[in-house]
């Protein structure tokens, strides 16, 4: 997996591409949210637009994260997801737990 | 008559992997419990579903699937010890894939896992491998391995074929 991360105001914008997969993808994931928070940072879009797969662990990672910045006070999103993680999401009911967006303008004023 | 082909690759990272080519097409993988191994299953499963003349969304969850039920088995059944085995059979025959994974693990009871569907479990950070094998595959069930541990069979009818060009062109 490969990331390139940038602030947008108060917003950290995360693009991520490649495979969230167990053993690589998921550990990278963990270490930029930590890296995020650990900074300030806790307003968080994770563009998952280049995102080939994502496995169980990598989706698993992803719930974490969300729990962890929730409880920081912050807040986690998603932006542009690819037909087949919106498919994963829907099955796995995620969709209903997190914020999506397929505008990164919408999706950054959307933090409060 | 198709003469059956065998070819035989042994890779540094412990891995044995066995293709035999005839109508039915076949790879058999004896893997070490890496996460690393994971990609060398992808290939071969790649490769038969090549040869299959199978793609797009089938491709898609069949190799889905098989990374799941290789993750349960490494993770969970043979708690990441390279010194036990994976043993790995795929198969595609009469447009049907049969995917077979074997641990060395002590087994468990696959009914005891949570739906991670239920509300109280969305949040949960695992628990979701099995699920994902039975959204993508037509049938999943589990017994115990030749060599103590638990073994998958997963199951899935590939889309029909669609005429390719070069059909339509030998045709007409």
């Amino acid at each position: 997996m490969k990331s390139l991360v940038r602030d947008e105001g108060e917003v950290r914008v995360i693009v991520l591409s490649g495979k969230i997969t167990i053993g690589s993808g998921d550990v990278k994931l963990r270490e930029l949210i930590a890296g995020a928070l650990d900074e300030g940072k806790t307003k968080i879009l994770l563009d998952l637009a280049g995102v080939a797969a994502i496995d169980s662990s990598g989706i698993g990672e992803m719930v974490a994260c969300y729990t962890t910045v929730t409880k920081r006070k912050g807040q986690l999103k998603l932006l542009r997801l690819s037909p087949k993680i919106n498919d994963i999401l829907q099955v796995t009911q995620l969709i209903t737990v997190f914020d999506v967006f397929d505008n990164e303008n919408e999706a950054r004023a959307s933090f409060a | 008559m198709m003469i059956p082909t065998r070819t035989t690759v042994r890779t540094t990272t412990e891995t044995t992997t066995d293709v035999k080519t005839s109508s039915a097409l076949q790879a058999h993988l004896i893997l070490a419990s890496r996460f690393e191994n994971i990609e060398v299953a992808e290939r071969a499963l790649l490769d038969l579903c090549a040869q299959a003349g199978c793609g797009g969304e089938d491709e898609y969850w069949l190799v889905t699937a098989l990374r799941e039920a290789l993750a349960n088995a490494i993770r969970h059944g043979n708690k990441q010890d390279p010194s036990r085995k994976i043993r790995i059979d795929l198969g595609i025959e009469d447009r049907v894939v049969r995917i077979r994974v074997e641990d060395e693990g002590q087994g468990f009871d696959p009914s005891a896992i949570p739906d991670p569907t239920e509300p109280q479990n969305l949040l949960r950070p695992s628990g979701r491998g099995i699920f994902y094998m039975r959204q993508f595959m037509n049938r999943v069930d589990f017994d115990r391995a030749s060599h103590g541990g638990t073994a998958v069979t997963m199951v899935r009818e590939l889309e029909p074929k669609t005429r390719s060009a070069e059909d339509e062109k030998s045709s007409s």
